[in-house]
């Protein structure tokens, strides 16, 4: 069986930068496993700019971004086989992965890093009654096949659900020459960033309609047509507030589902608010020496936020292999968000383990104006910080500092909460 | 001129090619639709019922028994998924008790072999942990099971096929005129010839019926919409549950699949539209009820929603005969629930019927058994290394919520009466049939369509006709 210190399960955005982070961090023997036929991921029919303002100052298409890390892997020589994929991982870190070439093979890992990122929901999960005709497409699936195989999947384009993909795709159908008619979202605020809003639909007039769903679907071949509804506080559908819409394609962009699949069945314990695994301060799972990041591990906005946590992520595996698995003073202080704050990645801390700084990343239910982060060590707020306007499209963070948490030996609890003006 | 013409290509027509092929026999099987299992066939709940629901002495009583009794011997015949897992029968109240009473008499005299009405509530609880506490008693009923309809179907066809009965699709029957000897068919794609018809055509076998015969029949679509759950949720129950008709109503079933998924339903909506597969909100929300037989039911879990047809005759009765206003013309109709528990049954039936008429000879050359599919998930590790070394396709993930391989859809394509179609490869695969439905395969099997069978990429379709999943190329307007 072959060996590795460190197998990466995913070579897209997260599992690169876990990469280049575990090298730079003295780790020699790493092997990344990806699925497709090249590294980058979803990155590579992401073909519009705007990634890397954080990361790289400057803005970058997806296969520009996702290059910048290939070629560090390739310059590190770091290894990777493609069109190979894992079919399971067991809890002694055996992966099982086949690919045409070598067939069905194990591989003995010391550190396994999870990051097979998500994929979309899907017309069955929102139950949406009528026909199941051609033409209902997940937003991701037809930027694939506009972007990366040159073809239209419709004319006339109904978008439902107002994640960043379905923005995306309004605008490049259009320039593509479709007819985008409308965005329909349910909830009453959009769940993507207000830049993409703008950028994608106010500039080319594609009215975005919150508070709206598509409650009927017609055409038993191709679509013909849907029906939008106002919907009420609880969602349902309003009577008399029926239009009709004439389309051939309908794409729907209602959510991101985190896939562990493989995670689950080897015992790694999921939060249910993030479908992504509960991780400690060094990203590690319940499952001592497995690691996860990126948007296996809870959905992110902005891939520059995927590479900074996955880079940490790698640099914790290496050091795991490098030290082993370091119990100092068990005192892990539990985090969790509550009043607005549906989740916190991480879910456990450690003040002794952790390092100078850590992130603490998370995401809103609702849309909150002039409002306040407020973070508690157990029941004392020790930060009040003012925020315009949070957003459940746009991903929080604060920084907890090690100095701070060593200082206060009495913590069991660090909340964070939304706090009205 | 063909000795018989069978209309349509579901279950029952298929199962009555694969039996008439047993016989030296020129026959021929239309199909409206681009391949088999496309109507009531395909969307249904997947069971194979004991034989306990229809009335005594009825036709359908004596081949939903008989249908059952082959299924077990017919599922290694044609190396088809179908597992004997049995079935429960729900009663909520003491005041029920009497009908689940009748239903367990009405089964002893159909036929039905070890019933038994279980009222010790440790012993029901053990069986069925999620059954709901509010249980009185259940009826119990160990054979029956639950099968691929997908595979049945295919499989039925296939060996019909090599065993020498033809199929033609695309190919829409319009009209039936008698001619001297038989009767002239003239379809979509041109007239046929034939000295016997077989009218297996669902949904529609009351227009045919009704071209030929002065004795009218009536067939209702009795829509039943169902929700699909995710593999994970496929263990919830470890049988099929029945809810007894009660004050409560007449309830939906829960049932785990061959596959592993969970399916809830159907509703029963009798509607006009004989193509009106269209779920509706109402149906979708009435299939909570499944909910008072069993509790925790994941519907966070529902990866798709589907509605199929049942092909009611006014009389809830199945009408498998020679007309005799019509001699040659052989019905098939009425072939509603227990249609795909019956089918083997039926397909007997109605060659027996077709042999005595036409005296048939014995094929010598029949061939009964099947290779099926290769469903590499179900393999052990060393065979699927094997198999990926003899042939590397089979080490390609296609879907990779099913782990369906490129090998696996060769197979589906090449297989005689093969996959043409998105949704022909995900009944013979299941590639897209999975938690994601089909959102990252769909480009990578439409690939595989273009690159076998020659398929222009704007022409391949979802399901035949006019579904093509492409309208153009990026800017083809501009």
């Amino acid at each position: 069986m072959k060996e590795y210190d460190i197998v990466i399960i995913g070579g897209g955005p997260a599992g690169l930068a876990a990469a280049i982070a575990a090298r730079d961090n003295g780790s020699e023997s790493i092997l990344i496993l990806e699925r497709d036929k090249e590294l980058g991921g979803i990155l590579n029919q992401c073909i519009h700019n705007g990634f890397g303002l954080h990361t790289f100052k400057e803005e970058l298409t997806g296969p520009e971004y996702a290059a910048r890390f290939t070629e560090q892997v390739e310059k590190y020589k770091i290894e990777y086989v493609l069109n190979t994929m894992v079919i399971e991982i067991s809890p002694e870190k055996v992966v099982t992965a086949m690919n045409r070439e070598e067939g069905l093979f194990d591989i003995q890992a010391k550190a396994i890093i999870l990051a097979m990122g998500c994929r979309e929901r899907s017309r069955g999960a929102l139950n949406i009654p009528g026909y199941r005709p051609a033409g209902i497409f997940s937003a991701g699936t037809a930027q694939r096949l506009v972007n990366m195989e040159g073809f239209m999947p419709g004319r006339e384009v109904v978008i439902l659900g107002s994640g960043d993909i379905g923005l995306i795709m309004a605008r490049r159908l259009t320039l593509e020459g479709a007819k985008v008619k409308v965005v329909a979202e349910i909830m009453p605020y959009s769940g993507g960033l207000k830049r993409n809003i703008v950028q994608c639909l106010d500039d080319y007039g594609i009215p975005l309609k919150l508070s709206h769903t598509v409650i009927e679907i017609r055409g038993k071949e191709r679509l013909e047509g849907i029906t939008l509804a106002a919907v009420d506080d609880r969602g349902k559908p309003i009577a008399g507030t029926e239009e009709e819409y004439s389309c051939d394609t309908l794409l729907l962009s209602v959510g991101l589902i985190p896939e562990n699949e493989l995670s689950g069945a080897m015992g790694v314990v999921m939060n249910p608010v993030t479908s992504g695994p509960i991780v400690n301060e060094s990203l590690e799972t319940n499952v001592e020496g497995v690691f996860a990041c990126g948007n296996v591990l809870h959905v992110h906005d902005l891939v520059d936020f995927v590479s900074e946590e996955a880079a940490a992520a790698g640099k914790n595996a290496s050091n795991y292999v490098k030290n082993g698995e370091q119990k100092p003073n068990g005192r892990e202080i539990i985090l969790e968000g509550t009043d607005g704050v549906r989740y916190t990645v991480p879910s456990t801390i450690n003040p002794e383990r952790m390092e100078a700084t850590q992130i603490v990343r998370f995401r809103v239910g609702n849309v909150y104006k002039n409002c306040y982060i407020g973070v508690y060590f157990n029941d004392e707020r020790v930060l009040h910080r003012k925020r315009m306007v949070m957003a459940p499209g746009e991903m929080e963070e604060i920084k907890l500092e090690k100095e701070k948490l060593l200082l206060h030996p009495d913590i069991d609890r660090i909340t964070i909460r939304v706090e009205e003006a | 001129m063909y000795d018989v013409i069978i209309i349509g290509a579901g279950v029952s027509g298929s199962a009555v090619a694969r039996e008439l092929s047993r016989y030296k026999v020129n026959a021929c099987v239309l199909e409206k639709e681009e391949d088999v299992c496309c109507g009531t066939s395909k969307a249904n709940s997947a069971i194979i019922h004991a034989g306990y629901d229809a009335a005594e002495g009825s036709l359908m009583a004596k081949l939903n028994v008989e249908g059952n009794q082959i299924m077990p011997e017919l599922s290694k015949e044609l190396d088809i998924p179908f597992e004997q897992c049995g079935s429960l029968v729900v009663c909520l109240d003491e005041a029920s008790l009497p009908n689940l009473q009748a239903l367990y008499d009405r089964g002893v005299k159909n036929g039905v072999e070890d019933l038994e009405i279980i009222t010790d509530k440790a012993r029901i609880r053990e069986m069925e942990p999620n059954l709901t506490d509010e249980v009185v008693a259940v009826l119990s009923a160990p054979t029956a099971g639950i099968v691929c309809p997908f595979h049945l179907n295919i499989a039925l066809a296939e060996n019909a096929y090599t065993n020498g009965i033809d199929f033609k699709f695309d190919t829409e029957v319009e009209s039936i005129e008698p001619i001297e000897g038989g009767w002239k068919l003239e379809t979509s794609q041109g007239a046929y010839e034939t000295r016997y018809v077989v009218n297996a055509a669902g949904v529609y076998a009351d227009r045919f019926h009704n071209m030929v015969s002065e004795s009218k029949i009536h067939i209702t679509p009795r829509r039943g919409d169902y929700f699909l759950l995710d593999k994970n949720a496929g263990k919830h129950v470890n049988r099929t549950i029945f809810a007894l008709p009660s004050k409560y109503g007449k309830g939906v079933l829960v049932t785990p699949t061959v596959h592993g998924n969970l399916i809830i339903g159907p509703t029963a909506v009798d509607i006009e539209d004989k193509e009106g597969t269209a779920t509706t909100r109402e149906g979708l929300d009435e299939l909570s009820k499944a909910s008072l037989n069993v509790k925790n039911l994941p519907m966070r879990q529902v990866i798709t929603s589907f509605a199929g047809l049942r092909a009611h005759e006014d009389h809830h009765e199945f009408i498998i005969r020679e007309l005799e206003d019509a001699p040659g013309f052989v019905d098939c109709a009425g072939i509603e629930s227990p249609g795909l528990t019956s089918s083997p049954a039926i397909g007997k039936m109605v060659a027996e019927i077709l042999r005595e008429k036409l005296d048939l000879d014995v094929n010598p050359d029949f061939n009964g058994t099947r290779k099926g599919n290769i469903d590499l998930d179900t393999l052990s590790k060393e065979e699927k290394a094997a198999l990926i070394e003899k042939e590397p396709a089979y080490g390609n993930i296609i879907c990779r919520c099913e782990m369906v391989t490129e090998g696996e859809l060769l197979d589906a394509i090449h297989r005689p009466l093969g996959a043409r179609t998105l949704d022909g490869i995900k009944r013979r695969t299941r590639a897209g049939a999975g938690r994601c439905q089909a959102g990252f395969c769909t480009p990578k099997t439409m690939e595989i369509l273009h690159r076998e069978l020659g398929i222009p990429m704007t022409e391949i379709t979802k399901s035949g006709g006019d579904s093509q999943l492409l309208v153009g190329y990026n800017k083809d307007r501009i």
